[in-house]
């Protein structure tokens, strides 16, 4: 066949590479601006392995050759290996409870000696495979709850290990498989209700919670009464709309300080609430603390808004064109705390300005909606899903991290892919992407 | 199956593409439209470090730097980059112990950061910087050392005019709120350094630095195209003679008083003596605040400058002014002849002012003997001249006269703080006697130069001027120009003549023959130089401190040469005793002498003048002073004050005037001394002994208080 005698970039999906190879440039020049002093003999510490631009040059030089093996491999090692994969992951996660090693807090890194892995992180690879595996099969009917409830506990059954390992940003990261399962006929309903419920979060967080459920219930009566000659002929309408408004109070009454007691840790509902500007109420054991040390309190929220504040002011110093290559004045004095990894963007916002963060944007816009015209134009589903899966991944990445630097999301400590600085990040995103490109080269066939 | 959801493809791109728009338009508004970014980016990114240009120098008439600078060395630290320096090295260097260092690296970090260098010790002495060039490198990189500009005084002369800088204060930015001080700053706070303050200070320029997190300054922002250039403060040239300054000093040493000589031709001041002063250099550097304290405290106040904020009464040198008066109103003239019995008679009240000498003079002699009752006269007939119909008219023209000659006005001269001096009006012996109820009688000693009128050793001087001049003089000044012009139009009143009335030479030329008198034969003999013709009069004049009577303050004033004089002059010695003649005078002659013929060279003139600069003649209560606040801070018995000189100069007063020195002050600092070594309890004195320094200066102001 034409493929077998192919060289290696035959038939490959140019544009993703190139929007992978500007993307990565572009972040190795913003973390080399971070990192610069003015009388740094560049040359020697790239190659000195030192500096944090260095290690990422390293590494990518690292991640080129692992995309290599990956695009020379038989795309049918990907069909036939995900739920193996899966298993694997799993394995790590678990393995890591016991070997783990503690880096900010979360328990989730395995020391390999040259780096850290983080399982949480490589697992999204096997997540994506192992759900396209599953979508993929011929006896699976997606129409059908049972088949949606074990696609859902492929998708979610990180979480819960991440959750216990204390790494909540990753975690909502496999959120997005709703979107390749919305794609293979999901309900949106589901979506709507995830949706509406987030809306019913942040509301509740905004507002106390008994004028809260009263006014629902306000509005749920006054639904029923415009609404009384179709709920005449339809009965159970007036059930959904009680049973909505029961739902929501439950959620409001319980289930929101449940999840903030329980379910998240003080510094990340902490942050959740210093975003909307509040000081976080469900504080475990010492409710009474709250108002005795509002003083206290806000001295903290004011902590934990410095991050954002300072990524702001780099963000926002920048300007139209920026302020020229090197000459951030915030990221050269160092003012933005993890500046080279989650806040990587603002050191590009600095010195490139609106025109730079424009141009990063349609970059990954552009790979974006390429992913989701590749994924179309898959004759197999497997390959289908694992596009959107990459697809999703990226986008919420993306969307969450850029979001974070501008005071647009909690800072929940996501990277953002290809720039960031850090090699278990760019290996996740370099396989993620050049399995979709291997995939892509075999769109004609249809893989199961 | 798959075709069946392949719209939704739709709505995910949807999604995508719709919250990108959204992170763009937050980005445009973050980074387009809102400023405030921007401005804070600003003010923790960058740092506006303003550079401090060196002050201006001064050069006295022979262009000689009287005021300067030189570099002084701070000695600064890191604290983070401690670790591992040779502490205990340090430590002996500074002549401190390790506990002290600790406290005072902890300090520093408290107030400054670890991260950012802070002073550990300001403006090494030479001897501990010499010997921590030496070691340095054992405390390298946590310590350095960074030279800063001082200002210094190379004849260590002229403390009062030159005047010093300090560290602005909240009042003084309250004060200057618009002239780009801010706190930390120094600025000149008396003497020229005050008036100058503007050309001296130069041009401050900016830098703009990058900053880092830790509040470090990284690099130059840019290209430098926001910074300006530091501009030094311009020089100033004045018309000191350091020499004659240093001279003046040194012969008022352990005196109360001033001297001031002017330039009569151009108004500039060739010397400005006030004694007691102090070394300029005390008060730059590191021992500053204690000095300063010290100076403050001193109850002869040498930070004063009492030729232009000390005022006396003008004595006998004020006959010169009544007889011009008398001369030009034509009441009396040249030849005019009044006898003295022994005393002014003219009021026939029961104290009459008594004269020295007993005979009839006419007005070239009245003033070379001082006569009292010739000028007493002639002031009686200048008031009661019939040419005004009241004494209010006459009082309010004789008035006018005296504010002519530079008196009860202030001269405008270019050092701070120029007190007006008092010349009594008619309106002040109507609220004090009612209107209509006094006469001339009430205030006869103003004719001698007694009672209310009052001024000060810079008017003396500059009437003296006016009177070389015979009728004009220029506003006096230290300053004649500016390097670069004067900007700020500081010089202009001291270049036009001021010559309010017109009177003829010929009246001038009687007052120069009885002054010259004054000198060759008269009461100023003691101001003798060979080969000069100088003009003078004596003063010996009566004074008040605190209500008790004084020993008499010592006056001389005059001019030479007489045909063509350069030079006017004037001294005070105060609560000297005797007359005017006997110290004030030959001080005037030995600075005329030096000014005229350059150098003192002759063996007998040699002499005199050391022994001038030996005497001691300051007052006994400021040993009194003294001492009581030596005893509540030091408690110390007599050795102390033996070992700090006390009992040393008063010996020395001792044996060159036994007869005019106070012997009780001696005996009693003997009877006061606390037995043992038991401290003195300082209760009742203490508040005493930090009196304010307004306060102060009104005590010297007591001393010309009027008299009945």
């Amino acid at each position: 066949m034409y493929q077998k005698k192919s060289a290696i970039l035959q038939g490959k999906d140019w544009v993703l590479i190139w929007m992978y190879g500007l993307i990565t440039i572009i972040g190795l020049i913003s973390i080399f601006s971070v990192e610069y002093k003015s009388n740094d003999d560049v040359v020697k510490s790239l190659f000195a392995f030192q500096k944090n631009y260095s290690k990422q040059f390293y590494y990518l030089i690292a991640c080129v050759i692992v995309a290599m093996f990956i695009l020379l491999t038989d795309s049918k090692l990907f069909t036939a290996t995900p739920n193996l994969l899966y298993v694997f992951g799993i394995g790590l996660m678990i393995t890591t409870f016991f070997i783990g090693k503690t880096v900010n807090g979360s328990k989730s890194w395995i020391p390999l000696g040259f780096m850290n892995l983080q399982p949480v992180e490589t697992c999204k690879i096997f997540t994506a495979l192992a759900l396209a595996k599953y979508l993929s099969r011929s006896d699976t009917n997606f129409s059908k709850p049972r088949s949606q409830l074990i696609a859902s506990v492929i998708c979610f059954l990180p979480i819960v290990f991440s959750l216990l390992q204390n790494e909540t940003g990753l975690a909502l990261v496999y959120f997005s498989f709703l979107l390749p399962m919305y794609r293979e006929g999901f309900p949106p309903a589901y979506l709507v209700i995830g949706a509406s419920m987030g809306v019913l979060l942040v509301v509740t967080l905004l507002f106390p919670a008994k004028p809260l459920i009263i006014f629902l219930g306000v509005v749920a009566l006054f639904l029923i009464n415009s609404l009384k000659r179709k709920i005449k002929r339809n009965k159970p309408l007036l059930f959904i709309i009680v049973g909505a408004w029961a739902l929501s109070s439950l959620f409001i009454g319980v289930m929101v300080p449940f999840l903030f007691k329980h379910v998240f840790q003080q510094y990340q509902a902490d942050r959740i609430f210093s975003m909307i500007g509040k000081d976080n109420p469900y504080v475990i054991g010492n409710t009474v603390d709250i108002t005795t040390n509002a003083v206290e309190k806000k001295a903290k929220s004011d902590k934990e808004n410095y991050n954002v504040k300072q990524s702001k002011i780099a963000i926002g110093s920048g300007g139209f064109f920026g302020k020229g290559f090197l000459k951030g004045t915030q990221t050269q004095g160092d003012f933005v705390p993890e500046q080279h990894t989650d806040f990587i963007f603002t050191s590009l916002a600095e010195n490139f300005g609106f025109v730079g963060c424009v141009i990063l944007m349609i970059l990954y816009l552009i790979m974006l909606l390429r992913i989701g015209f590749i994924a179309e134009r898959q004759r197999s589903t497997f390959s289908r899903v694992y596009a959107y899966s990459v697809a999703a991944i990226l986008f919420f990445h993306i969307a969450i991290n850029i979001c974070m630097t501008i005071g647009l999301a909690p800072v929940i400590g996501i990277t953002l892919p290809l720039m960031s600085y850090g090699g278990s990040s760019l290996l996740t995103f370099t396989i993620l992407i050049f399995i979709l490109i291997r995939l892509d080269s075999d769109r004609q066939m249809v893989l199961r | 199956m798959p075709v069946f959801n392949q719209s939704r493809k739709n709505v995910i791109s949807l999604i995508f593409i719709a919250l990108f728009a959204i992170i763009i338009i937050r980005l445009f508004t973050l980074q387009v439209i809102t400023s405030k970014y921007k401005i804070l980016a600003e003010d923790q990114g960058t740092f506006r470090k303003v550079v401090y240009p060196d002050r201006g120098i001064i050069y006295d008439r022979h262009r000689n730097a009287i005021l300067q600078n030189v570099n002084i060395s701070d000695l600064m630290v890191t604290p983070n980059k401690l670790r591992g320096i040779d502490t205990f090295t340090l430590c002996k260097i500074l002549n401190i112990d390790t506990a002290q260092f600790q406290k005072k690296i902890i300090e520093l970090i408290i107030k400054n950061g670890r991260s950012r260098p802070s002073v550990f010790e300001p403006l090494l002495s030479d001897e501990k910087l010499a010997m921590l060039n030496e070691s340095m490198f054992k405390f390298a990189p946590a310590f350095y050392l960074q030279e800063r500009s001082v200002r210094s005084y190379p004849y260590d002369a002229a403390a009062n005019v030159l005047g010093y800088t300090a560290e602005v204060d909240t009042n003084f930015l309250k004060k200057h709120p618009n002239e780009g001080y801010v706190a930390g700053d120094y600025a000149g706070m008396t003497g020229l350094e005050r008036s100058y303050e503007k050309v001296l200070m130069g041009e401050r320029g900016i830098e703009y630095w990058k900053r880092d997190n830790k509040n470090r300054l990284t690099e130059r922002l840019g290209d430098r195209e926001y910074d300006t250039l530091a501009k030094a403060g311009k020089a100033l040239y004045s018309s000191i003679d350091i020499e004659l300054q240093a001279l003046g000093e040194k012969l008022m040493q352990n005196k109360l008083g001033s001297i001031v000589a002017i330039d009569p031709k151009t108004g500039g001041i060739l010397a400005m003596v006030s004694s007691p002063t102090y070394q300029p250099k005390y008060l730059t550097g590191s021992e500053r605040r204690k000095h300063f304290s010290e100076l403050f405290l001193n109850p002869a106040l040498p930070l004063l400058n009492r030729t232009v904020s000390a005022t006396y009464s003008p004595g006998s040198t004020f006959k010169t002014l009544q007889a011009l008066i008398g001369l030009h109103d034509g009441v009396i003239s040249t030849s005019t002849r009044f006898s003295c019995s022994g005393a002014f008679y003219g009021c026939g009240s029961a104290k009459p002012m008594r004269c020295l000498d007993v005979g009839t003079f006419d007005l070239r002699d009245a003033i070379t003997i001082s006569d009292n009752t010739y000028f007493a006269n002639v002031m009686q007939k200048v008031i009661n001249n019939p040419a005004f119909p009241t004494i209010d008219s006459s009082l309010t023209h004789w008035d006018n006269y005296m504010y002519s000659f530079g008196l009860g006005r202030k001269l405008g001269v270019d050092v701070p703080s120029e007190k007006m001096g008092n010349i009594p009006t008619p309106k002040y012996y109507n609220t004090v006697y009612g209107k209509g109820k006094w006469n001339f009688c009430n205030f006869r000693s103003v004719s001698i130069g007694q009672g209310e009128v009052s001024v000060t050793p810079l008017q003396v001087a500059n009437e003296m001027a006016y009177i070389a001049n015979k009728g004009w003089y220029i506003a006096p000044h230290v300053i004649d120009s500016i390097e670069g012009g004067d900007k700020y139009s500081q010089l202009t009143a001291f270049k036009k003549r001021i010559q309010p009335t017109n009177i003829p030479d010929s009246i001038f030329e009687a007052v120069h023959d009885g002054m010259q008198g004054v000198v060759d034969r008269g009461t100023g003999a003691g101001a003798k130089v060979k080969d000069i013709v100088i003009c003078g009069k004596t003063g010996t004049v009566e004074n008040y401190y605190k209500g008790v009577k004084q020993q008499n303050h010592s006056f001389f004033c005059g001019f030479a040469p007489r045909d063509n004089p350069t030079i006017a002059i004037m001294c005070v010695v105060e609560n000297s005793g005797r007359f005017g003649g006997t110290y004030a005078a030959p001080i005037v002659g030995l600075m005329i002498e030096k000014y005229l013929k350059d150098s003192i060279t002759d063996k007998a003139r040699v002499a005199r003048l050391e022994q001038l600069s030996k005497l001691n003649l300051l007052p006994p209560r400021i040993f009194a002073e003294l001492r009581r606040q030596d005893s509540i801070r030091h408690s110390k018995d007599l050795s102390y004050l033996l070992a700090k000189g006390y009992i040393k100069l008063v010996k020395d007063t001792l044996g060159i005037e036994d007869d005019e020195v106070n012997n009780d002050d001696f005996d009693k600092m003997n009877k006061d001394k606390p037995k043992g070594n038991k401290p003195m309890k300082d209760t009742s004195l203490s508040h005493e002994a930090i009196l304010p320094k307004e306060k102060k200066s009104n005590n010297i102001l007591d001393s010309s208080k009027r008299q009945n």
